[in-house]
């Protein structure tokens, strides 16, 4: 660990002039275990390093930055990548908002993000989880005609992020995973269901209720039909309404803000949302998959309430999209691996829980359509615009039970109405691997098409 | 980047590396590395080859063909070209966009070009390397008025140099783009249900590489994990359609001279006159079947796995009017541009987004209608083409498998789905 700010710390060391730079260190191991028929199809072990280097220069009317990556540590790259980071900035637009991160006193939270046993857990270990999960979903129901994939995956990572402005910051995180997809057959029609466990470490996953949780989604889908088309209430499960919540973290990125891509825009204060609905992003909070010490600029990372029953509060900020706001970064800088410069962001978002379990939440909901899972969020949902259309698998919901699983239909409506259409929100907070944690939402007022 | 008329996120990268593939058996063993020296690749041979540890070993001796080296068909490479130069035809594609009305708030736009040269030598004696220089260039576009926000998009992409971005290249995306955006603003929100559909020709495309593509691929196929598996030789769709996967498209965005596997790119047809004839293939999966494969191996960079992957995608023309077919349909919706779509394999149902679509009220294309998905079932749309046309085109698109991003084409002609469910607001 020390390692790697060692080594970025000596990057810094060929500043010239009056410029700044910012060095950003990544390394990880990766192993992945793919089983199929009770055998070993995929097996994979990597070692990954990286380096993004910034250069910024200031001009006489704002300072420039130039950005270049490569995928190893030689020295030969690192000096290849600073070269061409300086060059890359003299072809910047000056501009007075651009700037690099300065510590901001805001004291980083202590969180235990890595567990050892990744690193201790043999590969025959690891090896026996894939084939166990496998295993468990071909002999848990007899209508499950086939297993595509089923996964062990784990990780153990390291990033540090120094700069001649002051930062110098470093973490370790660790990571692993079990999926599986199962596909069932009733004699008739193919249905699938994905199942799902992570934790930081091998011993954290449950591969018994991964194992029953695509069992269950892929049997329940059986026979499922097209509806006629009509307008109902959505209750969607954890793990859609946490798809949903990270669209909506989207549009709440001051980099959006600022530059006039979010519907939020010029609302703070105003109701946004239904009166149950309290939205944070918080990287601190270590349950959470996605919790972090630093952002992606080493500031430290912070708690920032987006949505307080209902009302807008504030945007999340990076450095650069807070000077143009007029405002401070909140410590929310993310950024996508070495090749990606930070940008504002959610990292962790959480919907406060409500008091209603899902079943309740059913009853009370009477007649409407549970959504189980989404295909084509990334074409049909407009951030800009606020446009939300996507395909949906679930089941319908009758007399507060649920009942007959539905297939290719949409449910759509605008993000702003969606918000404010907000019922119930569930007790039952599940920490999913993304960006958002979820849990049971019911939504009004959601057109779906059916025939 | 250039974002309203900053140039921002002037960003270059390096990478180079090794992946190395053991294969015992059904099993495969990968790893990859940075580290190019004799000790680092050994390192990491010795990682991939973890799986075959409980096997015999032994030492074979292997004799790799003489090295086949295709050459780039770019004709301007990106390194020759000033950064100055690249940001004035930006530049110039802002310009072009606000021209087309004060609605027009926003432009952004990107170019990106990519050098990428690789070496394939397998224990078959494969021995081969390719350079694929690619650039595209994309121009977003939001228009505001009284409704809102409204976005366009127009993306210029191909395996090719700079020489692919003309000035007037590059100004006619800008102005299509704004046009998109500006158009929008008077969006109704779009119908609910199932409803005849013309889709335009080049974007319609993706309907092919969602609704059947991803089914036809091979690994989903032996997995019987595919609405298409067992039934090569039946008719799987209306008879006017003939789907061809095509690495050969010279300069198009899904071109290779040579596939991640170092096989020849090829013309692959997949469904002739709607009769399945054949699936993709990479090396593994025609392997267990005793064939070659069909050109499709590919991977997004040497720290990924191969496998079965689409390449330029698209649907023969056909014979009618594209004019024509709009005058013949009563009622529907006219879809001029497609964004992405997901498919599921083993269900066949598939999404795909419409960012520019209008009503189709009385023969006439009238109202434009807001963003929303289109959702269908492969097998089933694929009976219900029921018009192809003449006026054949292309365009970019970059397909996401397994975590894995690559390059692809689509393309089609104007044509008409009998029914397919807009899954639109309105009720």
């Amino acid at each position: 660990m020390s390692d790697l700010i060692e080594r970025a710390v000596r990057i810094l060391e060929s500043v010239k002039g009056s410029e700044e730079i910012e060095v950003y260190l990544a390394s990880g191991v990766d192993t992945e275990v793919q089983s199929y028929q009770g055998e070993i199809e995929e097996l994979t072990n990597a070692t990954s390093t990286g380096i993004g280097i910034r250069v910024l220069r200031d001009g006489a009317s704002g300072a420039q930055v130039g950005t270049a990556w490569a995928g190893s540590l030689d020295d030969v790259a690192i000096m290849d990548a600073l070269r061409e980071a300086r060059d890359n900035a003299r072809f910047a637009t000056e501009d007075e908002f651009t700037a690099f991160a300065r510590p901001d006193g805001v004291p980083a939270v202590a969180l235990e993000l890595t567990d050892p046993g990744v690193a201790n857990t043999s590969l025959d270990d690891k090896i026996a989880m894939a084939i166990e999960l496998e295993r468990l979903v071909r002999s848990g129901d007899p209508r499950i005609r086939q297993v595509d994939s089923a996964n062990y995956s784990d990780y153990v990572a390291e990033a540090a992020i120094v700069s001649t402005t002051g930062i110098k910051a470093s973490y370790a995180r660790t990571g692993a995973y079990v999926s599986v997809e199962a596909i069932a057959n009733d004699g008739s029609d193919d249905q699938t269901g994905w199942g799902l466990s992570a934790g930081r470490s091998p011993s954290d996953l449950d591969v018994e209720k991964a194992a029953r949780d695509a069992i269950r989604r892929a049997t329940r889908m059986l026979g499922a039909v097209k509806p006629a088309s009509f307008k109902t209430t959505a209750v969607f499960d954890p793990r859609t309404a946490a798809t949903l919540f990270a669209i909506i973290g989207g549009a709440l990125s001051g980099e959006a803000v600022v530059r006039g891509r979010s519907f939020f825009a010029n609302r703070v204060g105003e109701m946004v949302a239904a009166p149950i609905f309290t939205l944070l992003d918080d990287p601190t909070d270590s349950r959470h998959f996605a919790a972090s010490v630093f952002d992606g600029e080493g500031l430290a990372c912070r708690r920032n309430v987006l949505i307080e029953k209902g009302q807008l509060q504030a945007f999340v900020y990076d450095t650069v999209s807070a000077r143009r706001a007029g405002t401070a970064s909140t410590g929310s800088a993310v950024r996508g691996g070495i090749a990606g410069s930070p940008s504002a962001g959610c990292r962790a978002l959480q919907l406060i829980p409500g008091e209603l379990d899902q079943a309740e939440i059913f009853r009370r909901v009477g007649n409407g359509v549970f959504v189980e899972s989404l295909i084509g969020v990334h074409s049909g949902v407009n951030p800009v615009s606020g446009d939300f259309s996507v395909g949906v698998t679930g089941l319908m919901i009758r007399d507060g039970q649920l009942a007959e699983p539905v297939r290719e239909i949409t449910v759509a409506s605008t993000l702003q109405r969606m918000l404010l259409d907000v019922v119930y929100v569930g007790s039952d907070l599940e920490w999913l691997p993304g960006s958002a944690a979820g849990q049971t939402v019911a939504i009004e007022n959601i057109a779906v098409s059916g025939t | 980047m250039l974002d309203q008329r900053r140039v921002e996120e002037l960003s270059s990268g390096r990478d180079r590396g090794a992946g190395i593939r053991v294969v015992v058996g059904e099993t495969t063993g990968f790893a990859h590395t940075a580290d190019l020296s004799e000790r680092g690749l050994l390192t990491a041979a010795q990682a991939a080859a973890t799986v075959a540890r409980h096997g015999g070993g032994g030492v074979r001796e292997i004799a790799l063909g003489p090295l086949i080296n295709h050459a780039s068909v770019a004709t301007m490479l990106p390194k020759d070209v000033d950064k100055s130069r690249k940001i004035e035809l930006m530049k110039l594609a802002d310009d072009a966009a606000r021209s087309e009305g004060s609605t027009i708030t926003q432009v952004s736009v990107a170019l990106g070009d990519s050098s990428r040269r690789f070496v394939v030598a397998n224990s078959e004696g494969v021995f081969a390397a390719d350079h694929q220089v690619r650039t595209r260039f994309n121009v977003t576009c939001i228009a505001t008025g009284d409704t809102g926000m409204q976005t366009g998009y127009r993306p210029i992409a191909g395996t090719r140099g700079f020489e692919l971005l003309s000035g007037e290249a590059v100004a006619e995306a800008a102005r299509g783009a704004a046009r998109q955006a500006i158009t929008k603003l008077d969006a109704r929100p779009a119908p609910s249900g199932d409803l005849p559909v013309v889709l335009a020709g080049g974007s319609g495309g993706i309907l092919f590489h969602e609704a059947c593509g991803h089914g036809l691929e091979a690994d989903a196929i032996l997995k019987q994990a595919s609405v298409y598996a067992g039934k090569v030789g039946q008719q799987v769709a209306s008879p006017l359609v003939t789907l061809v996967d095509d690495g050969t498209v010279e300069g198009e965005w899904g071109y290779l001279a040579l596939d991640d596997e170092g096989r020849p790119g090829a013309r692959n047809v997949l469904i002739e006159n709607g009769v399945l004839t054949d699936y993709m293939w990479d090396y593994l999966r025609s392997r267990k079947e005793g064939r070659l494969s069909s050109g499709n191996g590919r991977r997004q960079s040497y720290q990924h796995l191969p496998m079965v992957r689409m390449t330029n995608t698209y649907l023969l023309a056909g014979e009618s009017d594209a004019d024509e077919i709009v005058a013949q349909t009563p009622y529907g919706v006219y879809v001029a541009q497609l964004g992405g779509g997901q498919v599921n394999t083993a269900t066949g149902d598939f999404v795909f987004g419409m960012t520019a679509a209008f009503m189709i009220e009385d023969g006439k294309i009238t109202a434009p209608l807001r963003d929303c998905n289109l959702i269908g079932n492969g097998p089933d749309v694929l009976q219900r083409v029921d018009a192809v046309a003449t006026d054949f085109s292309m365009t970019p698109g970059t397909c996401g498998k397994n975590g894995q991003s690559v390059p692809v084409g689509c393309g089609q002609a104007t044509m008409r789905l009998t029914g397919v469910t807009i899954g639109g607001a309105a009720a």
